[in-house]
């Protein structure tokens, strides 16, 4: 079984993000592997403990995704794809059209990626990906079986759970639930670098950057703002809900 | 010289840390109120491959350096200074001498389940009347046939009555004071050995310090570690690494310490102001980082001198002495930066200050450690 692993390098959860220039400040920021790739790389590990095969992880980011890697590879993956060009790094649109490319050139049973990733969080290369490769995908799932080369995941419906069939290959990306992710080990740690990691750039792929340009350019970046105290209104009841309703109609306008 | 740890020592610490966070701190208050050890968490310890990072995998080791287990003791101790010292005596105490000493069936059968965390390792040398006099043991040990008879008590034990594999000194013969002292490995479960008191102590409550007790405890000879009249000398060279694990532990005390005062510091609020505004507090701060940073440069290279085969024992006696009167130190301060909170046991500082003290005392108190430096320094 030849399992594919996409995986992105996002901000620790913990990280305080402060702005400059108009983009997210990166110095002094712990960088991990996104929470739900973890989970990915856990499954697609799970799945070759038990049937055998090979694990690659393929990310797309600057030199210092190359620790994200790294982990993967500690936690047992076999090998890496790192596609390294200022060129690559636009939106959602071009990572998947990125990925697909690189994908292309390997052969594959199974793609697992993380259902979203925890700094953008808009869950949607995974599912590009598999339209690009036009292949079937399932996400959100929360578990996976794979006999012979048909797949049964569930999947996470809003609170409900859904059951879906596919057959290889497939794609399909991780919610939370899906496994508790292991620590790398140490031999794990030492092993890593030693093992093969393939920097590519657009070249290398065929593509051009003006093919996969971005279709979405961010008009403004700005933090939330900054949450206020609470008020507690007073007066007899009449007079609260009257000021409750006056609130929310002028203030926070929800009504 | 270059002060930039390798890619893998670096993915060890951040390993370690987080192991730390999310398996070893949510439990440590408790388990430090309660006195309880947790033999999970070293278990989990086994499953990374903690227990056994510097020997050969061949050992079933991680087949890293003493630089990565001293990361690895500092990180641990940073949220949980009894958690740090339990893999300390296994790993320093227990497993050192067994590394360097043991036969190869020795290694396999003892050294290799201790390096997989399969099994704890504790060590028993300190006496109720021989502490830093070592030398004048009373536990003896006896040849009869195949096996020698130990009898004795041993006391102050850190990980005692948890641990499965004890190294324990007796002397084979008290006229030759330190040369009649002899090594063993001795089993849990091994008739005629048994635990006796528990320590109630002032700090790293949740690692047991117990008293052993060996009557008429029969060992296989296949077990003398080393020669007979060669256990002194193996005690003192274990020591001499054991106590750079001490000054990583200490180093892990400050550090926690120093990032808690740190944060509360700057939430705390007083005449309008974040005390870090009030240069009492900011002296303080600077005078506790650069107390840490000086404890991880001295630790750290004494684990650099051991992994290159260069002498360590001046360097880890100072590594030793520095770190863990730093410790002392800047948790004091950090109670006091704390104020009235830092007293209570709700926060984490009050608990760092109690573990430090130990750090001062153990694995050869910071007296004997300048006996050493001083001896070094003289004879140099």
């Amino acid at each position: 079984m030849n399992i594919i692993v996409c995986i992105k390098q996002t901000f620790d959860t913990e990280a305080k993000i402060s702005l400059e220039n108009g983009a997210v400040k990166e110095d002094g920021v712990q960088f991990i592997l996104n929470p739900y790739d973890e989970y990915a790389v856990e499954e697609a590990l799970k799945i070759k403990e038990e049937q055998g095969g090979e694990v690659t992880v393929v990310t797309v980011g600057p030199a210092r995704v190359e620790e994200a890697i790294r982990t993967a590879l500690a936690m047992g993956a076999d090998e890496a794809i790192h596609i390294e060009d200022e060129a690559a790094y636009g939106d959602e649109y071009t990572i998947a059209e990125v990925l697909a490319a690189a994908i292309r050139q390997k052969s594959y049973d199974l793609i697992l990626a993380g259902n979203q990733a925890v700094d953008d969080g808009s869950g949607q290369v995974a599912v590009r990906l598999a339209q690009l490769l036009d292949i079937a995908h399932i996400s959100t799932i929360t578990k996976l079986e794979i006999h012979g080369t048909q797949v049964v995941a569930e999947r996470d419906a809003e609170g409900d759970t859904e059951i879906a069939e596919a057959s290889l290959p497939v794609l399909v990306t991780a919610q939370q639930g899906l496994n508790e992710p292991r620590y790398p080990s140490l031999i794990g740690i030492r092993k890593a670098s030693k093992k093969p990691l393939t920097k590519l750039t657009l070249a290398d792929l065929g593509l051009s950057a003006d093919a996969v340009g971005r279709k979405v350019t961010p008009v403004e970046v700005f933090l939330p703002a900054a949450k206020g105290a609470g008020r507690i209104l007073e007066g007899d009841t009449a007079m609260r809900v009257q000021e409750l309703v006056r609130e929310l109609r002028q203030t926070s306008k929800v009504l | 010289m270059n002060f930039t740890l390798t890619e893998e020592q670096e993915a060890l610490r951040k390993l370690v840390r987080d192991f730390a966070m999310k398996e070893v701190a949510p439990s440590a208050a408790q388990r430090d109120e309660e006195e309880v050890f947790d033999r999970a968490i070293f278990n989990k310890m086994g499953r990374i491959g903690l227990t056994g990072i510097p020997w050969p995998e061949e050992y079933g080791g991680a087949g890293l350096d003493f630089v990565s287990y001293v990361i690895a003791v500092e990180e641990l101790s940073r949220v949980c200074a009894s958690t740090g010292v339990t893999l300390s005596a296994h790993l320093s105490l227990a497993s050192w001498p067994i590394f360097k000493f043991g036969t190869e069936e020795q290694k396999q059968k003892y050294l290799r389940p201790l390096a997989l965390g399969e099994k704890l390792g504790a060590y028993g040398l300190t006496e109720p009347s021989a502490g830093t006099d070592a030398a004048s043991l009373r536990t003896t040990a006896v040849r009869d046939g195949d096996e020698y008879i130990l009898n004795g008590t041993k006391m102050f034990t850190t990980n005692g009555g948890e641990a499965d594999i004890y190294v324990v000194f007796a002397t084979t013969d008290a006229s030759k004071k330190a040369k009649g002292v002899t090594a063993f490995i001795v089993e849990k479960g091994m008739p005629g050995f048994t635990f006796g008191k528990k320590e109630k102590k002032m700090g790293i409550r949740s690692s047991p310090t117990v008293e052993l007790i060996f009557d008429q405890c029969r060992v296989p000879m296949a077990n003398v570690l080393g020669e007979e009249g060669q256990g002194f000398k193996i005690a003192m060279m274990t020591l001499d690494g054991g106590r750079n694990g001490i000054a990583a532990q200490a180093l892990g005390i400050a550090s926690g310490a120093l990032d808690a005062a740190l944060e509360y510091a700057k939430t705390r609020t007083q005449f309008n102001r974040p005390i870090t505004d009030f240069q009492a507090i900011q002296f303080k701060l600077a005078d506790m980082a650069k107390q840490v940073e000086a404890a991880r440069l001295l630790t750290y290279q004494a684990a650099w001198l051991e992994d290159n085969q260069l002498p360590y024992g001046k360097a880890s006696a100072m590594a030793k002495v520095f770190a863990s009167d730093a410790a002392m130190y800047v948790t004091t301060e950090a109670v006091q930066i704390h104020g009235g909170y830092g007293f209570t046991r709700d926060y984490a500082v009050e608990r760092f200050m109690r573990d430090a003290k130990i750090t001062q005392i153990y694995e050869g108190t910071n007296e004997v450690q300048r006996i050493v430096i001083a001896g070094h320094v003289l004879k140099d």
